[in-house]
């Protein structure tokens, strides 16, 4: 994985996306829809794994991050109707903030401790959301009026270099010296401490950083979907998917994150025939990888590249 | 007056079978240092089991229960065999991360089980049908004899295990695997024949605590989650791996819930469990009884 520079692997990224970004001249609208949800599951998996991955936080609530800005943006969206782009940017700045009160734990308690706290962190805020029904929509879900078009090309075109940006800065990031020191603190943060690294600083930037995006993507894709539930940005369920795509896609490596969201909708999508049992597989092959290849798809590809 | 009687006898049960569904949870953390996440499908499958006996095979409710606990017992032990151990004994995984894919695999394993049991007998909830009948009064307060029976039987089977553990040889071996693994392999105790010994322990509390679960309250495969949710929670409001602090914030929770559920409004039943546990982790993050 080092042997691969970081310009390198982002020009091959960048060559994929734009081959990719081609693809609205000669796919359905179906599956256009398809690939729109599955690059934003990117974003949440790729921002899950920046915080996870290298920063060493065991984050079981990512939904807490992106409902916050899903809901921020869609309630906003609802009272006022102010232009678009402020509620998408309403949206990643309130889950900055709970990002910043997610890491005021975090700098406490440490492992499993802090992995129960962002647990808690989301069942509160679903609660909030099902009690408070006349402005969240409650159970049913928040309807947003507006969208930001309907072109379903348009659409997959902005999820997917929206996807592009966000890989680029989490990757650069991730193999940058900051990366390097988010590393460090969550192997050892007394050690990482002791050689002078500000381990509070570089954490609290993490969970901002996590934070902005999964809130900016939460967004976006309520924007796109024109409403919010508990059922697709808050649920445990969605919070667990995003682990999976991260962990089957290659822990730490930023990018796999994006291949394990594509593979998860992909075969959900694929395996519908089989009915109430697709998930069952889908969840058994998730099983299988994180079994026989810990490294995950991305360790498989880097690592078939260094034999060949 | 009344209403007091209430609460504390409901609270009673409730926290009782919290206390059961927890010791095994905190038992193999204690022991392993191995979070199990799908226990709350492994409960799941013991009362389905124990239910389809009942509804479909048409056997007794002893009997259901024995098949119940049965099948919790080998759920678990197929847990550790399938997921576990592989894992544990890995080498292609670093040592510093194999807690977290244990964690991911047993997650995954758990939502798997979910699917299934949803797939094969529907999300519809399910109800054990109980060994004991019939209502009697306490302190002028209606009671189902089956609460009275599921706190006996959730405090004998923690009082057996607490004898299994305390006074028997395997226990004790178990018990010191707790406090330093590496010495009780240096005594020339097999590790592993430990691990079997925790979960096999293990599986018959998830049994007995699903089926009680099943009779009391019934489940469906969406409990799942909040059943793992709720025993992790207890178990680290106590101190992870400690199981009388497991058992102390089985009662707290159960009986914050049961206050909460009487005197506000049953949909903010778990509200409050959830901030004390926030609280606790702030002020004392390693539990109330934990020693880590």
């Amino acid at each position: 994985m080092r042997s691969a520079s970081t310009t390198r692997v982002l020009l091959i990224a960048l060559a994929v996306v734009i081959v990719v970004s081609f693809l609205p001249l000669g796919v359905s609208g179906y599956i256009l829809g398809l690939l729109t949800i599955a690059y934003y599951f990117g974003v949440f998996a790729m921002a899950w794994d920046l915080l996870f991955g290298f920063a060493g936080e065991v984050n079981f609530g990512p939904t807490f991050l992106i409902g916050t800005g899903a809901y921020t943006a869609g309630i906003l969206d609802n009272l006022y109707q102010p232009p678009i782009w402020l509620c998408v940017a309403a949206g990643a700045l309130a889950a900055v903030a709970g990002g910043v009160v997610l890491a005021l734990p975090a700098l406490r308690v440490r492992g499993p401790y802090f992995g129960l706290t962002t647990l808690v962190a989301v069942l509160i805020l679903q609660n909030y959301v099902v009690v408070d029904a006349p402005l969240t929509g409650g159970e049913i879900g928040l309807t947003i009026p507006d969208v930001i078009t309907i072109s379903d090309a348009a659409n997959y075109e902005i999820a997917l270099w929206f996807m592009a940006v966000s890989g680029a800065v989490l990757f650069a990031l991730s193999r940058s010296p900051v990366g390097l020191i988010l590393q460090a603190s969550g192997q050892d943060a007394v050690q990482a401490g002791a050689l002078g690294f500000n381990v509070t600083k570089h954490k609290l930037a993490a969970f901002i950083i996590s934070a902005f995006f999964s809130g900016l993507a939460g967004a976006l894709m309520a924007f796109y979907l024109s409403s919010a539930s508990v059922g697709t940005f808050i649920d445990i369920t969605v919070g667990v998917q995003i682990i999976i795509a991260a962990v089957i896609g290659g822990r730490r490596t930023i990018l796999g994150a994006v291949l394990g969201a594509i593979f998860l909708i992909a075969m959900s999508e694929l395996l519908r025939p089989l009915g109430d049992l697709s998930n069952f597989v889908v969840f058994a092959m998730a099983l299988v990888v994180v079994l026989l290849f810990p490294g995950g798809f991305f360790g498989l590809l880097t690592r078939s590249k260094e034999h060949g | 007056m009344t209403l007091f009687w209430q609460i504390l006898i409901d609270g009673f049960a409730i926290s009782s079978l919290y206390a059961l569904g927890a010791t095994g949870f905190a038992l193999i953390f204690g022991v392993s240092g191995v979070l199990n996440l799908s226990h709350g499908a492994l409960m799941v499958a013991a009362v389905v089991a124990a239910w389809a006996a009942g509804d479909q095979l048409h056997v007794g409710p002893y009997a259901g229960a024995a098949i119940g606990v049965v099948i919790g017992f080998a759920a678990s032990l197929l847990t550790y065999f399938l997921i576990v151990r592989p894992l544990q004994q890995s080498s292609k995984i670093r040592e510093e991360e194999k807690e977290i894919f244990i964690l991911t695999a047993t997650l995954l394993w758990g939502i798997m089980l979910q699917e299934l049991i949803a797939y094969l007998y529907t999300n519809n909830a399910k109800t054990v049908a109980p060994i004991v009948e019939g209502v009697v009064s306490i302190a002028g307060v209606r009671t189902p004899s089956n609460e009275i029976f599921t706190a006996i039987v959730c405090w004998l089977v923690i009082a057996v295990l607490w004898l299994l553990v305390n006074r028997t040889r395997a226990g004790k071996a178990v018990l010191a695997a707790s406090m330093n693994p590496r010495g009780v392999t240096l005594l020339g105790i097999e590790l592993s024949q430990v691990y079997i010994a925790v979960w096999a322990m293990y599986g018959v509390l998830v049994g007995v605590a699903g089926v009680l679960l099943g009779m009391f309250l019934g489940v469906s495969s969406y409990s799942v989650g909040p059943l793992t949710a709720s025993a992790f929670a207890i178990v680290v409001l106590g101190g992870l791996g400690s199981v009388s602090g497991a058992l102390i914030a089985a009662y707290v929770v159960g009986y914050l819930e049961t206050l909460t559920a009487y005197l506000i409004s049953p949909a903010y039943r778990t509200i409050p469990a959830l901030l004390l546990l926030v609280a606790v982790m702030y002020v004392r993050p390693r539990g109330l009884l934990g020693r880590r």
